[in-house]
């Protein structure tokens, strides 16, 4: 191998990339699939869902933020990192309250479709049954805290896109929430409005527009058929959103 | 109830010269003169600083000390380290709670007083302890407990309470190099001036160096990189978190050595060319600020600080932050984060401190032991540091030694140094197990008492806990768990969460409901937890039930239900909401469950007769 030679190596597979890009965008112009939950390719990688572990020459990280160095050996698609994967999935949905089967974000919903690709059938761990607030201040949008999984996207996207910064985390440790930005606490006296980015970018059904529920039938939904591996997380963008 | 006078919270904005850096020390003046960062105080400071309000309530909500309702005008944590436990605590919250009438972790309706437990505190080696307004109390008897509640009941400020109390001891007890001599004030800088920054690096590098926090990173190595990294400015950062329990060998440093650590940090700033520096100080030790600001004061005066430092051109001056309770603020890149204003979240790596630290440029960060042994090597050089230690470990290591011990204290080491040679000098006797480098590091039982501490071998930031038979080793594995599960940041699903339920199967255990299959459960549990997590702490979290099921595993079966099966979802214990609404608790409101494969009744000890 030369100075020259931008290539790593994926699941056996010699991959080329340009410098700079971490291991997940690298994959993802290849084409190959790494789970992952707190990414998206406008924002800084946060790194925390923990969902892109990878190993990269046999040691954990995270491909959503470690740079690609020349003939790095990173390994994605093994059954040691689905079981691991898995766990976290599952650790996600004892953690919250989720209720996928009248979930107005079931079928399109990205921690859902996830948990299916790594082949989640039961939750294994014991529900937390957290007590957590359902803000439904807001005359278009529902922030229901049971179904957030502390992604930041829309931390981030209202910040960075939107220029408002409407949300925020509070709490540490598993009493860690989103809040938002106002006097009250409540979406409502906040300045965020359906228009937003930050509208458009929860992965889950957190963050979901009123008077939207169930569109699609269950069976004709995004992830029901098919999975997220090859859909791809079809996460908005802020430019064909700024088009429309 | 204390009316809010805006007059004094300008002052204390101005005195941080409303810079949102400053936030978390804004928020901890307003914390210690109200009792409690309120919403209006909030919106009040959001306003004065420009930032958003739900950063505010972010940063109070994330750190211990903080609070979004007023607590009371005495705020009282009993220390809950495992050694304040083994002496007693528990009792001592007891007489505390019933003298004041007060619920723990609620503030009484009158304003005056609130009382909860906290993390270690440092004082492990002369517990039970208690912090009172930030100031500790040490070997805490009941009856001075009782004494505390009637000056509280009373309204007597701490101020004219007997001075006595306050006393907080320094045992040193195996002195080496660093605890044997005080250094004259400037002398291990006179000696790095002449060498010059390059061959005083060297001197470091040759020394061979390894970081006192724990991990043991080349010393030089950091400079180095710091050094050659581009910026707009260097920084020096001194960490004083010592938040690992049982550790307190900081303490004693940063109150009887604080000459040697600010010598130290302007070492350090001599060699990657820095102007500023900060220590970051943990609110548990906020008692030692006024002494340590005195200390700048005079090195200042003494020209050792400040400007034309003895003459030169060379300038440094050091700010002393504060934390506000948060262990994993001792993580480097958190703790950055703290000196930014922020919640005390760690970074993502890379990029590393050393090139991308404070706003991010260029940073070096270490322990207040490491500061003080760089001043020893300027002045005896790096042939006389690697006279002692071990090849791969030189110098010596202050171990902070508590638990089951006739003299618990500091004892200064070689690196090297047996585990059975501490316990004979600590007078220990009928050792169970040592824990070694604090629920982080290592539990060994007696045939590893050969092994040496080192970081070859027993890696140690400092932590000495010793226990002998009459404890329960599963009681401590349970303190342990449930530390990391209070003090996770909460960033990462992996740690969030796992410790959570490491804390749950630990729980369950003691209480005798959980099965051998669990005892498999956790342990691949923990090794996920242990490989995806984000930082130290979610990585070691796992380490006190996974060293005790590989070592102690009897102590584990012997609490297992024969059941090989019991239900994850525990109906009895759901049932206590209702119990605690209803004021009851007889046979009747508890519930056995049945499962349908054999007809077994689960629980059925807790639910009484009534099944
Ligand atoms: C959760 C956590 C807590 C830590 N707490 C401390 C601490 O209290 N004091 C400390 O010196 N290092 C602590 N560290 C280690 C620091 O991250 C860092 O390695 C150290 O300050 C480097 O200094 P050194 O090279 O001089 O040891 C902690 C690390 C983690 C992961
Ligand atoms: S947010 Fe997703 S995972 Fe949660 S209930 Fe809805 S569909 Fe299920
Ligand atoms: S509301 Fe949605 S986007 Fe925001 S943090 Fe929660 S899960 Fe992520
Ligand atoms: S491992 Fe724990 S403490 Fe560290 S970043 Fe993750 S959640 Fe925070
Ligand atoms: S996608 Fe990489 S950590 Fe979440
Ligand atoms: S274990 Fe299921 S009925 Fe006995």
């Amino acid at each position: 191998m030369n100075g020259n030679d931008f290539t790593f190596v994926l699941d056996g597979e010699n991959i080329p990339f340009e410098p700079g890009q971490t291991i997940m965008e690298a994959a993802t112009q290849a084409g190959v699939y790494i789970p992952h939950l707190c990414y998206h390719e406008e924002y800084r990688p946060r790194g925390s869902c923990k969902l892109c572990t990878v190993k990269i020459n046999g040691h954990f990280g995270t491909a959503c933020t470690m740079p690609v160095q020349p003939g790095m050996q990173v390994d994605n698609d093994t059954d040691e990192l689905t079981a691991m994967r898995r766990r976290v999935v599952q650790m996600l949905f004892v953690e919250g309250n989720h209720y996928c089967p009248f979930c107005e974000k079931s079928g399109n919903c990205q921690l859902q479709a996830v948990a299916y690709h790594v082949g989640m059938q039961d939750s294994h761990y014991p529900h937390f049954y957290p007590l957590r607030n359902v803000d439904a201040s807001h005359p278009d949008m529902l922030l229901d805290r049971d179904r957030c999984i502390q992604c930041e996207l829309c931390v981030r996207a209202s910040r960075e896109t939107d220029g408002k910064a409407v949300f925020g985390l509070s709490g540490r440790g598993t009493r860690t929430q989103l809040v938002v930005n106002s006097e009250s606490g409540l979406l409502g006296d906040s300045d965020f409005s359906i228009t937003d980015f930050a509208a458009r970018i929860c992965p889950t059904g957190a963050l979901i527009p009123k008077r939207e529920g169930y569109p699609l039938p269950i069976g004709a939904r995004l992830y029901d058929a098919k999975d997220i591996a090859r859909v791809g997380h079809r996460q908005p963008s802020s430019k064909a959103a700024g088009e429309k | 109830m204390q009316a809010i006078n805006y007059r004094r919270i300008n002052q204390i904005l101005d005195e941080h010269r409303r810079n949102p850096l400053q936030l978390v020390q804004i928020l901890i003046a307003i914390q210690n003169e109200y009792g409690g960062c309120t919403d209006p105080l909030r919106n009040y400071v959001a306003k004065a600083l420009d930032v958003p309000l739900a950063q505010v309530h972010g940063v109070v909500e994330f750190y211990h000390f903080l609070s979004t309702e007023r607590l009371g005008d005495y705020r009282i944590y009993v220390s809950d380290n495992i050694t304040d436990r083994m002496l007693g605590n528990e009792k001592i919250m007891a007489t505390l709670l019933e003298k004041l009438g007060v619920t723990r972790g609620k503030p009484r309706a009158d304003g005056r007083v609130f009382v909860d437990y906290t993390s270690c505190t440092g004082l492990c080696d002369q517990g039970p302890a208690l912090l009172v307004n930030g100031r500790p109390i040490t070997r805490l008897t009941t009856g001075l407990a009782a004494e505390i509640a009637s000056k509280i009941e009373v309204g007597e400020p701490i101020a004219t309470w007997p001075a006595g109390w306050f006393q907080v001891e320094e045992a040193l007890r195996v002195a080496g190099p660093v605890l044997a001599e005080r250094s004259e004030p400037g002398r291990a800088l006179q000696a790095a001036l002449a060498l010059g920054p390059e061959r005083f690096l060297k001197e470091i590098d040759r020394s061979g160096l390894r970081g006192r926090g724990g991990a043991g990173f080349r010393t030089a190595l950091k400079w180095r990189v710091c050094r050659d990294a581009p910026g707009k400015a260097h920084y020096v950062v001194c960490n004083a978190d010592e938040g690992e329990p049982g550790t307190f060998k900081d303490r004693t440093l940063l109150t009887r050595f604080a000459d040697e650590v600010f010598e130290g940090m302007t070492l350090g700033a001599y060699v990657i060319g820095a102007e500023k520096g900060f220590l970051y100080l943990r609110a548990e030790y906020a008692w030692l600020y006024p002494h340590l600001v005195a200390v700048l004061a005079r090195r200042r005066a003494e020209h050792l600080l400040g400007e034309h430092i003895l003459g030169r051109n060379f300038s440094f001056d050091i700010d002393i932050h504060l934390g506000a309770g948060a262990y994993v603020a001792g993580e480097e890149s958190a703790l950055i984060e703290s000196l930014e204003g922020k919640r005390a979240v760690p970074r993502t790596r890379p990029p590393y401190t050393a090139t991308h630290g404070y706003l991010n440029q260029p940073t070096i960060c270490n322990n207040v032991e490491t500061y003080v042994k760089t001043a020893l090597i300027a002045r005896h050089g790096a042939d006389w540091f690697l006279e002692s230690g071990t090849r791969h470990s030189p110098g010596t290591k202050l171990l902070s030694v508590s638990g089951d011990v006739a003299r618990p204290g500091i004892y200064e080491y070689p690196f090297g140094v047996s585990v059975q040679t501490i316990l004979d000098s600590c007078g220990a006797t009928d050792t169970q197990a040592v824990q070694v480098g604090g629920p982080s590091g290592t539990c060994i039982t007696p045939i590893e008492f050969a092994r040496a501490i080192s970081f070859e071998d027993l890696s140690t930031g400092g932590s000495f806990m010793v226990f002998n038979r009459s404890r329960d080793m599963l009681a401590v594995v349970q303190n342990f768990t449930h530390f990391f599960a209070g003090e996770s940041c909460g960033f990462c699903s992996p740690c969030r969460i796992g410790t959570q339920l490491l804390r749950q199967s630990i729980d369950k255990i003691m209480a005798g409901h959980a099965t051998a299959r669990e005892l498999a459960d956790i342990a691949e549990t923990a090794q996920c937890i242990k490989d995806m997590s984000h930082c130290g702490l979610g990585q070691t979290a796992a380490n006190p039930l996974l060293d005790t099921i590989k070592r102690m595993r009897p102590l584990y079966e012997s609490r297992l239900t024969s059941l090989d099966f019991v239900p994850g979802f525990d109906l009895d214990g759901a049932l206590a909401i209702s119990r605690e609404l209803s004021k009851r608790d007889d046979a009747a409101a508890h519930l056995g469950q049945r499962c349908d494969e054999h007809g077994c009744t689960i629980n059925a000890a807790k639910a009484g007769e009534g099944t």
